[in-house]
């Protein structure tokens, strides 16, 4: 190469450089103005089956997005917590004479996303899905997601085309709540994909406000709204809405600076003010989730002991906490947050009270200078854990002051929940005497009932402290038998009263569920709830 | 030759049995049920006894892992606990991207690696050599994650040029251009450790008799460093073998760091949800592909080295 064509050289292939870096800019921004792009926590897809995997997260983006059960939660409000309120059924009632059987009239005029109708034998279709394992149609992987929901469900069948009859194995009053974890898959679009759930995944169709148009398992799910949605004020105005697994926090917040998403989900508390600076919405609400220390209540544990618990409730510092988290928590004074129509009016109150607590401690014979040694089990890390370490060496310190020395016992976070399944008397436990697990708080059951009901003492349920007291579950016998609203709210109440005052946990902290959003995402309200309702969303150009 | 190529071969059999059963006893020894991902949280005992039974979980160690070892033989890895999905087809989907983003990251890092080297070698001892050698050692010392999340700060966040994570939708471009960060952070340490051994290479044989013997019959620049190269190829061969092999196996950090769906995130995300069919097969293959890109490196070494022919 001669001299005089170096130069030429260069300024060539930094042309066909640039041309190319401009191609591929081109090539990655080529998105239509309306879409919402959402970066989840899961590291997969949530299948797109109907009763989807990847937990809460999987319900709140695919599972009440494109497909809908038949009682649904108003999600409109940030202020209350939601309610249930009508989704594909309009009413439910129970036979006064027979407590056992429920009616659920279902909502006309509805159809799936392939445009077959959605009846009363669609219903039965979706239930025995999950539950009978002799249909065509059974799904051992929608069955491990939804069948534990219906526990009492002993039958479903259709009375006429819009009337469903489900009959429980004994009465439950509290069938709506767990009937609003059990989605609507169509019928027909199974049967037009070969019966077969693994075709169904590439051709979706549920009654959802959004219909599924791409999957790529790991990778993305595409929706669109769902023109022919019977609700017409939930049709919503975006061009598409792109699901994309993040599982690591960094990357989530770099795709967000980068405009490569318009939304992500947790983003960690330490990039929020940035985020902040940076001109994007941070938004986060209270919901059904606690982070509590559940006490062993087995001969020998210091918990035993009401002074002991209701202490160590006065002892910890919430507020420095909430600092500590960049104010991402709500401190906590119950099982459910005080917002929730189930926290009713406990005597004693979750507070920061050192001189009372020392006091508590000093009538059970232990002070700092007589301290007693109790071994806790914590995580490092876990679903809905938030920052386990931290918060529990605050807690350390806290409970210190007061004469009890914290031994941790660090598990891997399904090394916890198996412990957790096995209980407070199994060998695995050894020697600790609480456990650290976060809980989902949507439904009464999950809130407050399988804790304490000493039926379900683990491993045959998730009472893994071994408490044993006829008064919790007479209260929650009333529970299950009260079908008037307002006497099973007074019930829930009453239960809730119990663990508050006789301290049964270590309360600690709710979530808040913080995102983090570009300012075009328009319309979002945060719900007190772990679903959430896209169809409000807009985005601005 | 032959006889050569068989002898590796044969090596290489025990040692694929030894990495499958370390695997195996790796994956069972770690804490925690891998069925706590598909039970709901108030699973009974009898659905966790039928559960447990369907994946072979309630079999006794040795004959799971034989089940497993003849399962895998015969080309089936057993299914994902998490998704349900076979762990051949969840394999095969990633391990396509995992193997275009270690091609490329190879290209950059020996590309880089083989260049830098051979300027440091042969200039050694001066300055130019001391530049080459300090960003070599940066290089290889800089973690992976840090540099990642760096050249996303600088080139996604502030300039826009380049997207922070996935691997695009669309056509050879945009998957090129999703490419291009996680390839060169992934081939930042390849490329420091082939130049410090190709520099080292080249200063060795520069400074043997025959290349003064081959200046004194008057040999020119360019004809002494092809002797030079054919010298320094083998073990330099070895060496990118070796990174090769780490490209692939070593990208969980980067994969996860760019949500690159290859199999390193595979890896990450079968850690987090304990699922063992998944890990064990996953780690399985990735060490397999690494026994088998030694034994590749090793039947090649010869047709490059005359030397190594004779023996």
């Amino acid at each position: 190469m001669s001299r005089t064509t170096v130069p030429a050289a260069i300024a060539s292939l930094a042309l066909a450089v640039g041309l190319g870096v401009a191609s591929l800019v081109a090539a990655s921004t080529a998105e239509a103005a309306g879409t919402l792009r959402i970066a989840m926590t899961a590291s997969d897809i949530p299948l797109p089956n109907g009763q989807t995997d990847q937990g809460a997260e999987g319900l709140r983006f695919m599972g009440f997005q494109a497909f809908e059960a038949l009682v649904g939660y108003n999600l409109s409000s940030p202020d209350e917590a939601a309610k249930l309120v009508p989704g594909l059924a309009t009413t439910w009632s129970v036979d006064p004479a027979d407590p056992t059987r429920w009616t659920f009239k279902l909502r006309p005029g509805v159809t799936f996303h392939d445009g077959s109708a959605f009846d009363a034998d669609a219903v039965v279709w979706n239930f025995a899905k999950l539950l009978d394992t002799t249909a065509p149609q059974y799904d051992e992987k929608q069955a491990a997601q939804g069948r534990s929901r219906i526990p009492t469900v002993a039958s479903v069948k259709a009375i006429d085309p819009m009337t469903v009859e489900i009959v429980t194995k004994s009465p439950d009053a509290l069938l709506p709540w767990q009937i609003a974890f059990i989605v609507m898959s169509s019928p027909a679009q199974w049967e037009k994909v070969g019966k077969n759930w693994g075709e169904f995944l590439k051709a979706p169709s549920g009654t959802g406000p959004f219909r599924v148009t791409a999957y790529v398992p790991r990778e993305r799910a595409e929706m669109v709204p769902f023109a022919g949605y019977w609700d017409k004020k939930r049709v919503s105005t975006l061009d598409k809405l792109v699901l994309m697994p993040v599982p690591d926090p960094s990357a989530r917040v770099a795709a967000l600076r980068s405009g490569q998403v318009d939304w992500i989900e947790a983003p960690p508390p330490d990039a929020l003010a940035s985020l902040k600076g940076a001109g994007f919405k941070i938004t986060s609400n209270v919901y059904p989730h606690v982070w509590p220390w559940h006490f062993s209540m087995l001969e020998g544990s210091p918990w035993t002991d009401i002074r002991v618990r209701k202490a160590a409730n006065l002892a910890i510092d919430r507020e420095g906490m909430k600092e500590l988290l960049g104010g991402m928590m709500v401190s906590a004074k119950g099982m459910v947050p005080t917002s929730s129509p189930w926290f009713g009016k406990p005597t004693f109150e979750v507070k920061t009270d050192v001189a009372a607590a020392k006091k508590l401690m000093a009538e059970a014979g232990i002070s700092k200078e007589k301290p007693i040694t109790v071994k806790a089990i914590v995580s490092p890390s876990g679903s809905g854990q938030m920052q386990p370490m931290l918060m529990n060496e605050l807690i350390q310190q806290n409970l210190a002051e007061i004469g009890i020395n914290v031994e941790f016992d660090v598990r891997d976070w399904n090394a916890l929940l198996a412990n957790w399944r096995a209980g407070a008397k199994d060998a695995s436990t050894a020697g600790a005497t609480s456990t650290n697990s976060s809980y989902f708080s949507q439904d009464p059951f999950t809130a407050l009932m399988r804790h304490v009901d000493s039926r379900l003492v683990a491993p045959k349920g998730t009472n893994w402290g071994h408490l044993a007291d006829p008064k919790i579950d007479a209260t929650i016998d009333e529970i299950r038998n009260s079908f008037d609203e307002a006497k099973q709210l007074a019930a829930l109440r009453k239960l809730h009263e119990i663990y508050v005052d006789e301290a049964l946990f270590l309360f600690v902290a709710h979530d808040v569920a913080p995102r983090a959003m570009s300012a075009k995402v328009q319309g979002f309200v945060q719900p007190q709830n772990w679903y959430v309702d896209l169809t409000s969303i807009s985005m601005k150009p | 030759m032959y006889g050569y190529v068989a002898k590796r071969i044969l090596h290489a059999i025990p040692i694929a049995l030894a990495v499958s059963l370390v695997c195996f006893l790796l994956v069972h020894m770690a804490p925690g049920d891998p069925l706590t991902l598909v039970l709901p949280a108030d699973a009974t005992q009898a659905m966790i006894d039928t559960t447990k039974a369907k994946y072979g979980l309630d079999l006794p160690l040795p004959l799971q892992y034989l089940l497993w070892l003849w399962g895998v033989v015969g080309g089936d890895f057993g299914t994902s606990i998490s998704t349900g999905r076979p762990v051949a087809t969840e394999i095969l989907g990633a391990i396509g991207y995992s193997l275009s983003l270690a091609a490329l990251a190879a290209v950059i890092g020996f590309a880089l690696g083989i260049t830098l080297g051979a300027i440091a070698g042969y200039t050694a001892g001066t300055l130019l050599d001391r530049m080459v050698s300090a960003i070599a050692v940066s290089g290889v010392s800089v973690p992976q994650y840090w540099l990642g999340i760096v050249l996303v700060v600088i080139f996604s966040v502030d300039l826009g040029w380049l997207p922070a994570m996935g691997a695009g939708e669309g056509g050879v471009l945009a998957r090129l251009h999703h490419m291009i960060l996680p390839a060169v952070t992934l081939a930042a340490m390849p490329a420091g450790i082939v130049t410090r051994s190709v520099r080292a290479l080249v200063a060795e044989i520069l400074a043997r008799d025959f290349v003064t013997a081959l200046r004194a019959k008057g040999l020119g620049r360019r004809a002494i460093l092809l002797h030079v190269a054919r010298n320094v190829a083998p073990t330099a061969l070895a060496v990118m073998g070796v990174q090769l092999g780490y490209l692939m196996a070593g990208s969980i950090l980067v994969e996860t760091v760019f949500s690159w769906p290859g199999t390193g995130l595979l890896l990450n995300t079968a850690i987090l949800q304990r699922d063992i069919p998944l890990l064990q097969g996953t780690i399985l293959v990735l060490a397999l592909f690494f026994v088998g890109l030694n034994l590749v490196v090793d039947i090649l070494q010869p047709l490059v080295d005359p030397r190594m022919k004779r023996t």
